[in-house]
């Protein structure tokens, strides 16, 4: 694993956002946090990109440094066309009308105090779109639009609904200003499995409705398999493998990708649990990852190569990219690849 | 092991019999806002050796009825009532000192996040030696000896190194293994893991359910596995009970539960969670609303308002748990999944648009917003 590169990018006039290189490290105490280390991603229009990966392994600071939150150590976010790491604030400011977010947690994100027409008003009221009367239809709009009853809802505060309702609510606040990209950060992991499924399915009918293109965060493997047109792998701050999601969960190439499949409890009792190829150890730490793939410390094909060259991410398939030398299918890394590299290079 | 101690106890016990008997029991808790029904008569058994998964979502009461099982709930405004039995011994009033003797020796527990379930200034090694000492009188050093087996058993390496760290410097799965072996410490015939794996990753996960089943079939241990992961307890349990609104929904050996499925809310759980095995956005079916308040549960059946199936009967009558075909198989439903009644239920509802109905059917997430914003309505009147 452990990869950089940018093989599976694409061209085109409809990629929406284009992140190069992007590195993400923190400033502590106790030494560097290598948090995101020369990631590359793209996402077209009207796509879901799934980013997956156990925790800490870098998939919500890459969401969140794309929204410039913070902004990321280095790299470049493009987002149509524009730089969003060389932007001023007010520009940025203005971007991010275009580029929405939905938090894991759906009741700490909205405001307790506030009642649900003023939270999902606000992002109107501060960019002054419409008149009030205008506005109250848009927010009546939005909250019908995710299930909720607009004459019910509108007068209540966000402790007067579950958790699945005030994931609506997130929903419709993030949808009221028409953005381009919705960049969601384990939208259901807080929500019951049966209300998991309704917000699911309202963020594919929703993407649909308002011709939304997504990022979906998350660790559950099939939840990010039902909702992605592509899924990327990340472990420990790089990317592992990128492909579409049938292809990529029926033929994993990367051994973390296959392990983490492996690992997932099939709700069948005919299927008995498996109980070898599972990973082993610990993640190791961020502070000092190690050298060459990241991975190789847990890999069960790790070679010497492994620990004195990082791989890069390269085509194995059709639309199917891995970082890896020794893939579980597929042929070997060739010696010594000569990436074209794009920014830093690798230490 | 030095357990006569204990025995004593159960000395009027019969070994006849099954592990854990459970009936009619009831876990209410008084609260200024009225009697917080979480566990309303909920009756299980248990063999040594067997594995009994609750599954249910938040507020279904699997955790209150696992801790109130085992005495756990010590708050001065829980009513318990019904029967507990454990190897012939009531446990429904039993006195502290009487639980303490079981706890630890008799009956265990590990927790959901061994991140607060151990203590955090507090060296590993004493937390595993605390129980030894303290329930089997063990000395000290025997007690360091018997610790040292136990990491290792459980899978930590370096055990010794490990002995001498506290909580924060080990990974949370690590820290679960820590707790299972706290668990394991003292012998238990009956084990009660209470979500031991949602705060983990998921390959760590396979690895402490993998560990659960195997120290469980070692020391031949009753154990009740409660999650609501339906994946966990598939492959891992001889018998599932389904719980939803504080009572049993389906009870069946675990084969028996996927294969033939009578109620509603069962199948309505199983059809809601994305399957890897499914192609890429693949419709999933909805369950609306949500699980009712337990302080005035509706009068007929708990899951009618959020049922695809529900008939004015369920609204008024609540239906008792019925037997079905093969034995021990146990569900909660006038008009039950996979018969001619359950299908002209069905039929009906879809004719009349009801939204619980077309959000199961066809997935519809605007429906199923609305199924809440009725129950509610509903319930405001």
């Amino acid at each position: 694993m452990a990869g950089t590169g940018t093989a599976h990018l694409r061209d085109g006039d409809d990629v929406v956002l284009r992140v190069e290189d992007l590195t993400v490290e923190f400033k502590t105490s106790a030494g560097t946090v290598h948090a995101v280390s020369g990631i590359s991603l793209d996402v077209r229009q009207g796509e879901t990109l799934g980013l997956v990966g156990e925790s800490g392994c870098g998939k919500s600071t890459t969401g969140r440094a794309i929204m410039q939150l913070p902004a990321p150590t280095s790299g470049k976010v493009l987002f149509q066309g524009a730089d969003l790491a060389s932007l001023s604030g007010q520009q940025l400011r203005e971007v991010r009308t275009r580029l929405q977010f939905i938090f894991q947690d759906p009741i700490s994100s909205l405001n307790p105090r506030r009642k649900v027409k003023d939270i999902v008003a606000e992002p109107l009221r501060i960019w002054k779109r419409g008149t009030d009367a205008e506005r109250k239809a848009r927010v009546a709009e939005v909250l019908d639009a995710v299930g909720l009853d607009p004459e019910v809802a509108a007068e209540k505060r966000p402790h007067q609904f579950s958790g699945g309702q005030c994931q609506r609510i997130s929903i419709a606040r993030s949808l009221v200003l028409d953005p381009t990209l919705v960049i969601c950060d384990e939208p259901v992991s807080a929500l019951d499995v049966s209300v998991q499924a309704q917000i699911l399915n309202l963020l594919e009918d929703m993407k649909a409705q308002y011709g939304l293109t997504l990022i979906f965060i998350a660790h559950d493997l099939a939840v990010v398999k039902n909702i992605s047109d592509r899924v990327a792998v990340m472990y420990l701050g790089k990317i592992c493998e990128v492909g579409a999601p049938d292809d990529l969960y029926a033929t994993p190439a990367h051994p973390y990708t296959a392990a983490l499949l492996r690992s997932i409890p099939v709700p069948d009792p005919t299927v008995p649990p498996v109980q070898s190829g599972l990973l082993t150890g610990d993640l190791p730490s961020p502070l000092d990852p190690p050298s060459g793939c990241r991975f190789r410390t847990r890999c069960p094909n790790a070679q010497e190569r492994c620990a004195l060259e990082e791989p890069w991410v390269r085509a194995i398939g059709p639309e199917h990219y891995v970082a890896c030398h020794f893939p579980v299918h597929g042929t070997d890394a060739p010696a010594h690849e000569a990436p074209v590299a794009v920014g830093a290079p690798v230490q | 092991m030095a357990r006569s101690t204990n025995r004593r106890l159960l000395t009027a016990s019969p070994t006849e019999g099954p592990l854990l008997a459970v009936e009619d029991f009831r876990t209410h808790f008084d609260t200024p806002a009225g009697l917080v029904r979480a566990v309303d008569g909920v009756s299980l058994s248990l063999e040594r050796g067997k594995t009994l998964g609750i599954v249910g979502e938040s507020g279904s009461g699997k955790t209150v009825l696992s801790r109130s099982i085992m005495g756990l709930l010590t708050a001065r405004n829980v009513v318990r009532s019904g029967s507990v039995r454990f190897h012939g011994q009531e446990l429904v009033g039993a006195s502290n000192s009487q639980m303490r003797a079981l706890w630890g020796t008799e009956m265990a527990m590990v927790f959901q996040d061994p991140m607060t379930s151990l203590n955090p200034v507090m060296k590993i090694g004493r937390q595993i030696t605390e129980g030894l000492r303290f329930h089997l009188k063990l000395p000290k050093d025997e007690a360091g000896a018997q610790a040292l087996q136990l990491l290792e058993s459980v899978g930590i390496p370096d055990p010794k190194r490990r002995m001498e760290q506290y909580p924060h410097e080990l990974s949370g799965g690590m820290r679960q293994r820590v707790t299972i072996a706290i668990a394991l410490a003292c012998g238990p015939r009956l084990l009660f893991a209470d979500e031991p794996t949602t705060a983990l990753d998921v390959t760590v996960q396979a690895q402490i359910l993998n560990l659960l089943q195997q120290q469980q079939h070692e020391r031949h241990m009753g154990m009740v596995l409660v999650t609501h992961d339906l994946g966990v307890v598939a492959g891992r349990t001889d018998e599932i009970a389904v719980m939803y609104a504080g009572q049993i929904v389906e009870k069946a050996p675990t084969t028996t539960l996927f294969a033939n499925v009578r109620m509603p809310y069962t199948e309505a759980l199983l059809k809601s969670i994305p399957k890897l095995e499914q192609a890429s956005h693949t419709r999933l079916q909805i369950i609306g609303g949500r699980p009712p308040d337990l302080v005035s549960p509706p009068p007929g059946c708990r899951f009618a308002p959020r049922c695809p199936y529900a008939q004015p009967k369920c609204h008024a009558e609540a239906p008792p748990l019925i037997e079905a075909e093969t034995p021990g198989h146990e569900f909660r439903c006038w008009f039950p999944v996979g018969t001619q009644a359950g299908h002209d239920a069905l039929e009906r509802n879809l004719e009349q648009h009801l939204p619980a109905a077309e959000a199961a059917v066809t997935g519809d997430s605007h429906a199923a917003g609305l199924v809440e914003v009725a129950a509610e309505t509903g319930g405001d009147d």
